[in-house]
């Protein structure tokens, strides 16, 4: 892509072709020459799409009908809706430009294929049949499908392998046979027929398979697009726009300890009751009654500590001291157990400073097993177990009915926000949107602590709303001369907009 | 056969004997070269070894079976683990550019360990096993093996005694060598039936359609429950274990009475399934009680980090196991209901048969003539006589039809290759 101002070439015939589709895989990047404001404007509402298919992704089930209104919605107010040719184009230019953003870091580039993949299921979902088979063809996705006689022999397998699948849907509709590579999200949830390395996938299932087609494609082009990345940022126009774009989306990861020291550890038994939140208090519980946890409860358990703001020093402490209660004597406990806490503050090894795990970690990685206590108590535990633990707690009976109707619908993290409505006394609006353990207790100690900053949340959802589609343009008549006030300007309004609290 | 008496204090006398006269060098060697298809390969492997005092060393590399016996016999490892094959040689890794030194291919394994079953074993439990509980590997080797061929098509599978308390699977094939991360986890996962830890009461949950995999899995364990579950566990005699069954009965099952009368086995068992079979005809939820308590007290527990990781290291096979003596042999998977993990030879075994002359090595010349014929190097004879003399032999038997198998895929290999080199 070549940058000059406000020059714009018209659609070549590569481009009208590529564009007479809805979708696209992103196969080719955009070759035309666009102005810079153009530049940041796609970039900026391509960033909130995929900031809104974040959280809604966290807040409702996806697909459900809620969350395909809800993003609907929000494709049509940030200018995105994709039946005009002009907004395809915008949709081509603001992927290949975020992509320059999103390549630099596993983390980066993991959040951004994410949001990716969860906006192309949604677009590739909205197509008819007939488009989608389209769509596979004309991006040479030529899956092979299996004989009649094949489908009959093995009927009986293939209707209880999925779904949703009768008789009449073997006879009458194409069944694929992939190599079981290329199916893992299929194969990984048991929903498809194995035999000899291949997954035999019905028609209905061939959007998982495409997804995990786009999204290996993805992954490889940002690790080439990293590789060109040097010459990208030797351009002093793009370059403080792209690393702005790439440090706002993360919002809090807790790896940056705030209040170091300014908790003590005999603080931490009370806290664990009032703020922390279900996973950690079952943790605390747990080490105090056995004075030892295992490997993947002293991960979860002391990132978290650690994101709270205790020291390393204070960590050691709190460890020791329990252990020693336990069967391990001091000497050992600094032989086996003191390096890995160390580690875990980024001071021995590969001296990676480690972050606190995020609910989506705790829920989707590393599940409980026999003698473990880590996990998401509302993900892995029993519901009885977790009825009984509410009621121990002083949940409400009518509170833990809620929570238990999230957890069957398996809305964890909601479960989790009810919890802390209920033991906090809160109503359901003045909640936030709950993705991290340490965010739990942030929040949790705002309220207790005192009003100031609840009035600055509920500032910000207000400013979402004024910011989307007004101020692009605005900033977009900005003199491109001025380009490093401008883009201090057009990073303002990224921070507010990314200000979750 | 019984072990003579091992005593871990006899290790670093041992050991040195074993490396020198006993180690399968020659068929490590073949196993891992998988037949110098791709360069290199046994090179960047990586290796690591638990010396005397629990000295850990990681990143060991070596360029031929030579430099491997060697080493090993200078060291003499009271442990050997096999990690990756990496992009560049382990032991040089530190001089290579940081983020370029990376883990590419290795096989996919699987370790299953008995303690993960301390839940639903009566007879033992932590390290102990026993011939009533050692039933649970046979059932878990059965199902995994049948649906690494059959669902996966995995050709050569390799499975190892861990030499204490559990198996190890070593699946070899170059599909499963070249097996991503996100790969291994959708296979380990597909295989997980058993989900939960000490806060989860129902371990397993199962919901319409029974997909064939569950089916057949099932198929093994009916096999097996009637002798194993009911008999040595005695799952339905003692109350204990009586409570933990019914806790895994949905509440609306009214039999206890009747139950309670009965006092035979065979015949509780039978009044919980016909009490699952009527529910099946009637209501959607909780239906299938029956087969989730056979599944939670007999289907595989894997630990899935051990399978996930392409880079990490599992112990190998014929490597030493200090606690128990016994040596890492691999598992004949067709005679496996014969399989006793306490006639493994313990490396106080055999270390003192090859001092012992046997009587059927006369028989043995007619096959000792034609290896003579074969091998041209006189160490190689040598170490063969030594270990056909011990209890060891049919262990390397077993080894030696697993590669066999291996080595007709390899030839093609090679001819592929060959023939592409040859159109240019």
């Amino acid at each position: 892509m070549q940058f000059s101002s406000r020059r714009k070439k018209t659609g070549t015939s590569l481009q009208s072709e590529l564009y007479g589709q809805h979708l696209q895989f992103y196969g080719q990047p955009p070759l035309e020459n666009i102005s810079l404001s153009e530049f940041e404007t796609f970039a900026v509402e391509r960033l909130k799409l995929l900031k809104t298919v974040e959280s809604l992704g966290v807040s409702y089930v996806k697909l459900t009908d809620q969350y395909k209104s809800k993003l609907e919605k929000e494709l049509k107010a940030l200018n995105f809706p994709y039946s005009e040719f002009e907004k395809r184009r915008k949709d081509h230019i603001s992927h290949f430009i975020l992509r320059l953003a999103y390549c630099q870091t596993e983390d980066l580039r993991r959040w951004f294929i994410q949001q990716e993949v969860d906006l192309f299921r949604f677009r590739f979902g909205d197509l008819d049949p007939k488009q989608q088979l389209e769509f596979l063809h004309k991006n040479n996705l030529h899956y092979v499908t299996i004989s009649s006689e094949e489908k009959m022999e093995l009927k009986d397998q293939l209707i209880n392998s999925s779904f949703g699948i009768s008789g009449i849907t073997v006879k009458e509709h194409e069944f694929y046979k992939v190599p079981f590579q290329d199916a893992l999200d299929l194969v990984r949830s048991r929903k498809v027929y194995l035999k000899q390395g291949y997954a035999y996938i019905p028609h209905q299932d061939i959007v998982t398979i495409v997804l995990n087609d786009f999204r290996t494609r993805l992954s490889k082009a940002l690790a080439l697009t990293a590789r060109s990345l040097p010459a990208v940022h030797s351009d002093e126009r793009l370059q403080p726009l792209l690393n702005h774009l790439s440090h706002a989306y993360v919002g809090q990861d807790y790896s940056i300890q705030k209040n170091v020291g300014k908790i003590s550890l005999d603080q931490i038994d009370s806290l664990s009751g009032k703020s922390f939140p279900l996973c950690m208090r079952q943790l605390h519980q747990a080490l105090r009654e056995n004075h030892h946890l295992r490997h993947g409860g002293r991960m979860q358990y002391g990132l978290f500590l650690k994101g709270i703001g205790l020291s390393l020093e204070q960590a050691l402490q709190f460890w020791k001291s329990e252990f020693i209660r336990g069967k391990v004597d001091a000497d050992k406990f600094d032989k086996a157990y003191a390096y890995s806490i160390r580690h875990m503050f980024g001071k021995e090894g590969k001296r990676t400073d480690y972050t606190p795990y995020s609910c989506m970690k705790v829920i989707l990685s590393n599940p409980p097993s026999q003698g473990d206590h880590h996990g998401c108590p509302f993900r892995h535990s029993d519901p009885e177990l977790l009825k009984q633990k509410l009621q121990v707690y002083k949940v409400s009976p009518s509170g833990i009915n809620q929570i238990l109707e999230l957890v069957k619908g398996m809305h964890y993290q909601l479960a989790c926000q009810k919890y802390f409505e209920l033991t906090h006394n809160v109503s359901e609006d003045a909640a936030f949107s709950l993705n991290h353990p340490n965010q739990y207790f942030v929040e949790s100690q705002k309220l207790l602590g005192g009003g100031k900053d609840v009035k600055r949340e509920q500032e910000t959802p207000q400013r979402l709303q004024e910011n989307s589609a007004p101020r692009g343009p605005t900033a977009a008549q900005e003199v491109a001369a001025n380009s490093s006030q401008h883009v201090a300007e057009m990073t303002e309004d990224l921070d507010s907009f990314f200000q979750d609290a | 056969m019984p072990s003579s008496d091992y005593d871990p204090a006899c290790l670093p006398d041992l050991l040195p004997l074993y490396y020198r006269r006993l180690f399968p060098f020659s068929q490590y060697y073949r196993w891992l070269s998988y037949g110098g298809v791709q360069k290199n390969y046994f090179q960047n492997r990586e290796f690591s070894f638990t010396l005397k005092d629990d000295i850990y060393v990681r990143y060991q590399s070596f360029s031929t079976q030579s430099e491997l016996e060697k080493e090993m016999q200078k060291m003499n490892p009271y442990k050997i683990d096999v990690g990756a094959v990496y992009s560049h040689r382990p032991s040089q890794h530190n001089t290579v550019k940081s983020g370029t030194f990376q883990a590419l291919e290795k096989e996919l394994v699987f370790d299953i360990d008995m303690t993960d079953y301390d839940d639903v074993r009566s007879c033992c439990s932590a390290a102990d096993i026993c011939s009533k509980c050692w039933t649970l590997m046979t059932i878990a080797i059965r199902i995994l093996d049948r649906a690494l061929r059959d669902d996966f098509g995995f050709q050569h599978r390799l499975w190892v005694y861990s030499g204490r308390r559990g198996v190890h699977c070593w699946v070899c094939d170059e599909a499963a060598r070249k097996l991503s991360v996100a790969a291994r986890s959708a296979v380990t996962e597909y295989l997980s039936l058993v989900k939960g830890g000490d806060e989860t009461v129902k371990k397993v949950v199962l919901t319409e359609p029974i997909h064939p995999f569950i089916s057949n899995s099932l198929d093994v364990v009916k096999e097996y429950f009637s002798r194993y579950a009911l008999q040595d566990q005695d799952l339905m005699g003692n109350k204990e274990s009586v409570d933990k069954v019914l806790a895994l009965v949905p509440e609306d099952i009214l039999f206890l009475q009747e139950f309670e009368k009965e006092k035979k086995p065979e015949k509780r068992w039978k009044l919980i399934m016909t009490e699952a079979k009527r529910k099946q005809g009637t209501t959607k939820k909780g239906q299938y009680f029956e087969k989730e308590i056979m599944l939670q007290y007999c289907y595989p527990r894997l630990d899935a980090n051990v399978s996930k990781g392409v880079n990490h290291l599992l112990k190998s096979p014929f490597s030493v196991h200090p606690k128990t003596g016994r040596i890492s042999v691999p598992i004949d998977v067709s005679e496996l209901d014969k399989f006793d993990p306490f006639s493994v030879p313990t490396i106080s075994l055999i270390c003192e048969e090859l001092d012992r002359p046997r009587p059927s090595e006369e028989k043995e010349t007619s096959e000792d003539a034609k290896e003579k014929e074969d091998e041209k190097d006189a160490a190689e004879k040598r170490k063969i006589r030594d270990y056909k003399r011990t209890s060891l032999a049919k262990y390397i038997k077993c080894f030696d039809q697993f590669l066999d198998g291996m080595a007709r895929s390899w030839k093609g290999e090679l001819l592929r290759k060959s023939d592409l080199q040859k159109e240019f």
